[in-house]
């Protein structure tokens, strides 16, 4: 355990015990009574929490302890092996003791803990002969910087290769710095083709610079977030929050700094349209016309894990970044059955694409046809951007009228109006990347007509509180404003309403050309 | 060091183009017998950083005859993990040197990579700067 007296995630034991009862609800999913302040629901109940950076690190210790209670094996082993598994504590236990537990070290790039003990056994015998090699002045020469050292400057991992201190310190600081881990939260051994990955507590032991230990533990945490399906860090910029839920769905949750955002796929909520068809509709407009055919043709998802992936070169047998799947550029199938040799694959019709991309006036109306949803699209998000505005100004009215004797209860009624606006703008927006990819059909020109509805009655709310607010008398104001927000929220009801009921029943169809 | 001493057979630097600060080397590299490069010789270009060997060293392809093979660009980039992504400290020279040497000889067809034209008009002058996501198995 002395090793491990530098690891970050070792040393506050008393700490962990004091916010023990906290956290218990976290680890055996027992939902507790929203009245928690950390707590926070939806209108449907999906419950989530709101944590700090320093929280993550402690629920992350909590994992590992948790598993350590179980499983004898050292925490730096464990945090790997939970890595591993993308944190899945459940499926690492049932691994551990239903499968072949060599296997799941081998997998997992560590050597078998209880193998140490032979292992250390021998080190220590050839560690007294170093010993005595020493004294007799006998060298060992690092096989990286080619220096002849003393034996016991040499170091390394289970897996036998040792180079020396200086190197190994070099080494991973080159790792941690430069190539950040290649997001993957492990380093392996120095050795070519060795993948017996460095454990933390040897990392921390071998690094001294405090800002590159420092950046080793971001990296971890980071992982950790990263590679769990519970947990997303909150995309608003130095934000530093992450969200934790207790099962993965698409749901709104809400930072406590504030953003509003999709769990699943991070953006801004985006109800009625879901996570796949906005993805795929940011992709399309981030392209712009000149880059887009080279976009369509150089980057495509994982069919693992759905990251994306550039193609800079020709080879076209790809291994993901992000889960080290194997797959073909050209058919996205796994990559096995293609054997040795690229070119085999013929899944790919050349003549097909080619006909595709002959007929220009097919692409030419799937412009326009673009080109018309985006313009909606856009147009709601930059109206959305001056409604902040509109809050400034509502809130001058909304002092003016409490200068008229009405409290300040009474005037807030503004405020929710603009709420309300901003609300259905949002809507609004993603009802045009639903749309975009929904096939015509009986229940697709329902949509389109509470689609109307809504614009309609959203754009008379807007106008109302932008202009006539003014000229109107403050008595009638709020009966106004009121009927008007309120018929908006209606609308907007029954439209999502009739999608989720769409998709519920499966009632759409989508267009696989867009 | 070794390679100076004993190169293995394929394999020769070439000592008038060391440059003076040792930062940059040359190598010539023969295609091995029975394979589709028999006879055919090669310059490789080895560029050192000053954090090698923890960081690889920039690998390529130049003068008049650059191998044509289904991982190397006809501007003399070469797509190999081991020159980016697996590559390891403990690499020498010697076994880059080899694993090109192999990776010549244990391809079937000569022909260029499909992207060709496209990489070599876009890409970076440093192979080291593209961000190669595949790994050639050879
Ligand atoms: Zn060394
Ligand atoms: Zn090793
Ligand atoms: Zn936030
Ligand atoms: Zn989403």
């Amino acid at each position: 355990m002395n090793s491990e007296d530098d690891l970050f995630y070792n040393d506050d034991d008393s700490a962990h015990e004091m916010d023990d009862d906290d956290d218990d609800f976290v680890e055996m999913g027992i939902e507790p009574e929203p009245t928690s302040t950390n707590e926070k629901t939806d209108v449907e109940v999906f419950l989530y929490e709101v944590l700090t950076t320093e929280q993550i690190v402690q629920h992350m210790v909590d994992c590992i302890k948790e598993v350590n209670t179980v499983v004898q094996i050292p925490a730096t082993t464990t945090r790997i092996l939970l890595n591993h598994f993308k944190w899945d504590k459940e499926k690492l236990m049932d691994c551990y003791y239903d499968g072949d537990q060599e296997k799941l070290f081998l997998e997992a790039h560590v050597i078998s803990p209880f193998k140490k003990t032979p292992n250390a056994k021998k080190r220590t015998t050839r560690a007294t002969s170093a010993a005595v090699a020493a004294s007799v002045q006998q060298e060992v020469t690092c096989e990286i910087c080619y220096l002849a050292l003393p034996a016991t400057l040499m170091t390394g991992l289970e897996c036998g290769h040792k180079f020396c201190i200086q190197c190994w310190t070099e080494y991973l600081t080159t790792k941690i710095m430069d190539e950040g881990m290649g997001q993957v939260g492990t380093i392996s051994c120095a050795a070519h083709n060795c993948d017996i990955l460095v454990d933390d507590a040897t990392v921390m032991k071998l690094v001294k610079d405090p800002k590159v230990k420092l950046k080793y533990q971001h990296l971890i945490t980071n992982s950790f977030v990263e590679c769990n399906r519970l947990l997303r860090w909150c995309p608003m910029p130095d934000c530093g929050h992450v969200v934790k839920v207790q099962f993965f769905d698409s749901k709104p949750v809400s930072c406590n700094c504030g953003h509003i955002f999709c769990f699943a796929c991070g953006e801004n909520w985006h109800d009625p349209v879901r996570c796949m068809w906005l993805k795929r509709w940011i992709k399309k407009c981030d392209d712009d016309s000149e880059t887009s055919n080279w976009i369509a043709a150089n980057t495509k998802e994982c069919p693992k894990c759905h990251s994306t992936i550039e193609k800079d070169g020709g080879c076209n047998h790809m291994v993901c970044k992000k889960c080290r799947f194997d797959f073909c550029w050209v058919c996205l199938g796994p990559w096995e059955p293609h054997g040795s040799s690229w070119y085999n694959c013929n899944r790919y019709d050349e003549d097909e694409a080619k006909k595709a991309r002959d007929s220009q006036e097919k692409s030419r109306s799937a412009l326009q046809r673009y080109l018309f949803y985006c313009n909606r699209y856009m147009n709601h998000m930059q109206s959305l951007k001056f409604e902040s505005k509109l809050y400034a100004s509502i809130r001058l009215k909304m002092e003016e009228m409490q200068q008229h004797n009405m409290s300040w209860i009474e005037v807030q009624f503004l405020k929710k109006a603009v709420d309300v606006l901003c609300q259905c703008r949002q809507t609004l927006m993603y009802t045009y990347v639903f749309a975009f990819y929904l096939r015509k059909n009986n229940q697709s020109i329902i949509f389109e007509e509470n689609q109307k509805d809504l614009e309609n009655s959203t754009e008379h709310l807007s106008e109302y509180l932008e202009r006539d607010i003014t000229s109107d008398m403050l008595v009638d104001i709020k009966q106004k404003v009121q009927d008007k927000y309120r018929y908006c929220e209606s609308r907007r009801k029954v439209l999502l309403d009739h999608v989720h009921e769409g998709y519920e029943r499966e009632l759409w169809d989508y267009l696989d050309s867009a | 060091m070794a390679l100076l001493k004993d190169p293995p057979s394929g394999v020769e630097i070439d000592m008038n183009k060391i440059s003076s600060n040792l930062s940059e080397w040359i190598v010539d590299v023969t295609g091995a017998a029975g394979t589709n490069y028999e006879g055919e010789t090669f310059q490789l270009q080895f560029k050192f950083g000053p954090r090698y060997p923890f960081d690889s060293p920039q690998v390529l392809f130049i003068g008049s005859n650059i191998p044509v093979h289904p991982h190397v660009y006809s501007n003399g980039h070469i797509c190999l993990s081991i020159l980016t992504d697996d590559w390891s400290p403990a690499l020498s020279v010697q076994s880059v040197c080899l694993s090109i040497v192999s990776m010549l000889s244990s391809c079937k067809e000569k022909k260029r990579p499909p992207d060709n034209a496209f990489y070599v008009k876009t890409c970076s002058k440093n192979p080291k700067k593209t961000r190669w996501w595949y790994h050639g198995k050879f």
